[in-house]
């Protein structure tokens, strides 16, 4: 690693008081540090937050909770409040990373963490995430793991996280503190698609603090599922996810929300797709549908192409066991 | 607790750190950039939590942080002032083994044993967090240790044949 200056601010106020061009937030660390010895990131200072007061899980006055950014990603998949009311979140949790990183990874840094890319990590060859102007590596490279939807000419990296894909399906809310105050970013316009700036994965400004997520009081506790498809059965980022969660009365599908996580530079997700289930019976063919309309536009590349019907079997299979209520 | 500014010079400098390591007290001087995993071994020679990715990858760097089990090379010295840290070394009781690395033993857990100290502290951690209920569980949580000449039949029964006693073990931690 580069040398870099380290400190350790005991408030929120003096942690954002300290930033300046070149620094960065640690918390977990687990990705950013593997970045720095990588020499992919170089700050120039860390500001250590780890001491914020930004550790508990309480409830929110509208029936949801509020989780705070420090919350390791194992406590939160373990608390008793997840594990009952947003069993999807749990479970997506607990699909990602090992038990090790999992205690160390918090809810904040989830957000943040970069594309796996191999390209991105490899300073040797040309990356626009990485370097903005170099060019993609990956539309002509290796692309197993790459983005079938939302991709741009510049850039095919994919979000690898599986939290982010149930947090994009519960609707949470990310409240962010900056210079300015506080902003709430609904988790749908939190990351962005590349476009022709791949270097920016979400729309964070300098500086800005994440300190919470919000979820809101619909669970969908009764007929939810994350369903990950990978290369072996533990331990791997996901070639497709699918965080399923219905509302549901006597066969009838009331309400739908359905994300993918591994195809795409964010969590995707299509308000049309969902509407489409509306008041309709949980068949096979209404979740085929939803999968249509859902995967509309996908491409893949020389590599990755097959990931558009697996991801279009892994919908309907994810809806299937989400209204069969047998949670997954 | 040290919080030097890093606004007073481009070049860092060394900080001051507090660990209980191994249950004894120290005061350490690191450098920002050590990883606990450096820290331990070039800088205090406690060789037995191994390097083996340095990515987080393998686990062979496991250790037990504040009693949960972690990735050393991922996390900074400097970050865990304050902290409680137990490696491979601080698991015996005087001339007698921890009984998770005394099944390893009895078992033939291993091949080339360098994924052992990292596999037996994950194996600690993983009975203290009590979320392991079967042997499907075990192999689960077990994931995030490697052992690249595949002896996880004789790790998964080492950690089945020693998981009650580990079990007893925390629990008089816990409650002196």
């Amino acid at each position: 690693m580069n040398p870099f200056t380290y400190s350790r601010p005991g408030d929120i106020d003096e942690a954002i008081s300290l930033f300046s061009a070149g620094s960065r937030y640690i918390a977990g660390g687990t990705n950013l540090l593997d970045l720095m010895k990588e020499n992919v990131t170089r700050p120039a200072g860390l500001i250590d937050i780890t001491r914020l007061p930004l550790h508990d899980i309480e409830e929110t006055a509208e029936g949801g909770l509020r989780i705070g950014a420090l919350v390791s990603n194992s406590d939160l998949a373990w608390d008793p409040r997840i594990e009952q009311r947003y069993p999807l979140l749990a479970k997506a949790i607990l699909a990602g990373a090992s038990p090790q990183l999992r205690n160390m990874a918090t809810t904040g840094g989830n957000l943040l963490q970069r594309t796996r890319c191999y390209y991105f990590y490899d300073t040797g060859t040309p990356c626009n995430k990485r370097e903005p102007g170099t060019g993609c590596s990956a539309r002509d490279g290796l692309n197993r793991i790459h983005a079938i939807l939302g991709h741009s000419p510049e850039c095919i990296a994919v979000h690898p996280s599986d939290m982010c894909v149930a947090m994009a399906a519960l609707e949470a809310m990310v409240i962010v503190q900056g210079a300015g105050g506080e902003r709430r970013i609904p988790f749908a316009d939190f990351h962005r698609l590349p476009g022709d700036t791949p270097e920016l994965d979400n729309n964070l400004e300098d500086g800005e603090l994440i300190t919470a997520l919000e979820l809101p009081a619909q669970s969908f506790a009764d007929h939810s599922a994350y369903l990950k498809v990978r290369d072996r059965a533990s331990y791997a980022f996901a070639l497709v996810s699918v965080a399923a969660a219905l509302e549901m009365k006597d066969g009838t599908i009331h309400a739908a929300r359905i994300a993918l996580g591994g195809v795409a530079h964010k969590p995707w997700r299509k308000p049309a797709a969902e509407a489409l289930l509306t008041d309709q019976p949980a068949t096979p063919e209404s979740f085929e549908k939803a999968a249509d309309v859902l995967l509309e536009g996908a491409s893949g590349f020389n590599d990755n192409a097959f990931k558009i019907e697996l991801a279009r079997r892994s919908i309907v299979r994810a809806l299937s066991e989400a209204a069969a209520g047998d949670a997954q | 607790m040290s919080t030097n500014n890093p606004g007073t010079g481009t070049r860092a400098e060394a900080h001051t750190v507090a660990l209980e390591l191994n249950g004894e007290r120290r005061e350490l001087e690191v450098q920002p950039w050590t990883t606990l995993l450096d820290l331990l071994r070039e800088q205090l020679g406690l060789t037995g939590t191994k390097k083996g990715c340095d990515h987080g990858q393998c686990g062979a760097c496991t250790v037990l942080l504040n009693g949960r089990r972690i990735n050393s090379c991922l996390t900074l010295a400097v970050m865990q002032d304050g902290a409680s840290i137990v490696t491979v070394e601080g698991l015996a009781n005087g001339g007698e083994l921890h009984p998770m690395q005394a099944a390893f033993v009895e078992h033939d857990a291993y091949q080339c044993g360098y994924c052992t100290p990292g596999q037996i502290c994950s194996a600690i951690g993983m009975i203290g967090e009590g979320r392991a209920q079967s042997k499907e569980d075990v192999r689960e949580q077990m994931s995030g240790n490697l052992c690249r000449c595949g002896a996880y039949p004789n790790i998964l029964a080492a950690i089945d044949d020693a998981a009650e006693q580990t079990r007893e073990a925390l629990g008089k931690e816990s409650n002196p």
